[in-house]
């Protein structure tokens, strides 16, 4: 699936956008497998109560299942207006 | 219904006035126009990035249920992204209804939901460096409302 990060998530992870071959059968999954890779994800990461989650564009929960998905996007609230 | 998204600047009037007379059953039309404002001084930009594709859906479907709850007759969103400086308009809405209650009503919905649901991120360019924006919890109390 493509993983995008927007707004401080991309400058702490470094990329706006990347592929990610995963197994994760939830976000929260997904964010934990992020984690591990390196201090850069692990920072982005450290509190998910901080952060917001798009699966294939529409808002949804960390514990929404990633079954079939093919775009998920973590970034800060919104602060549009 | 007419979302756009989009850098380049809009004509506040020359919107509200096309807006206003494609209308024929509607004796009310609302506007409301965002400006970038300098809040503590020293503001030098307003960095605005989005997620195109989610954007223009989240703000179709904002508008949308907007729409159907007040019977609107039509509805606008305009939002601009990219680097805006003090005074520039970053977004405007504007909605058609019977009576002006409803204009309003929905032109609040629009603005609290597009504060806080559509995908946009705010950048704050001083001499002292970057900052974005933090949301506030206010703005997502105002959902509560609706």
């Amino acid at each position: 699936m493509d993983v995008l990060y927007f707004a401080w998530v991309r400058e702490r992870i470094g990329i706006p956008k990347e592929r990610v071959d995963s197994s994760a059968a939830t976000v929260m999954d997904l964010v934990n497998e992020l984690r591990a890779r390196e201090d850069r994800y692990a920072a982005a990461f450290e509190d998910v109560s901080a952060l917001r989650v798009a699966i294939d564009q529409e808002l949804a929960d960390f514990d929404a299942p990633l079954d079939g998905v093919r775009e998920v996007a973590f970034f800060p609230p919104m602060t549009g207006g | 219904m007419r979302i756009a998204v989009q850098t380049a600047p809009f004509d506040l009037g020359d919107e509200a006035a096309r807006f206003a007379s494609a209308q024929s059953h509607s004796g009310a039309v609302v506007t409301f126009t965002g400006v970038v404002r300098d809040v503590s001084g020293g503001l030098q930009a307003m960095e605005i990035e989005h997620y195109p594709g989610m954007t223009e859906r989240a703000l179709t479907d904002i508008a949308q249920q907007a729409m159907d709850r007040w019977s609107l007759e039509d509805a606008l969103v305009i939002h601009r992204h990219g680097t805006l400086t003090v005074g520039e308009q970053i977004m405007m809405v504007a909605t058609a209804a019977r009576h002006r209650k409803d204009a309003f009503e929905a032109a609040e919905f629009l603005m609290d939901y597009l504060k806080s649901r559509a995908p946009f991120w705010k950048r704050e360019v001083t001499g002292d460096g970057e900052a974005w924006v933090a949301a506030r919890d206010e703005d997502e109390d105002a959902l509560k409302r609706w």
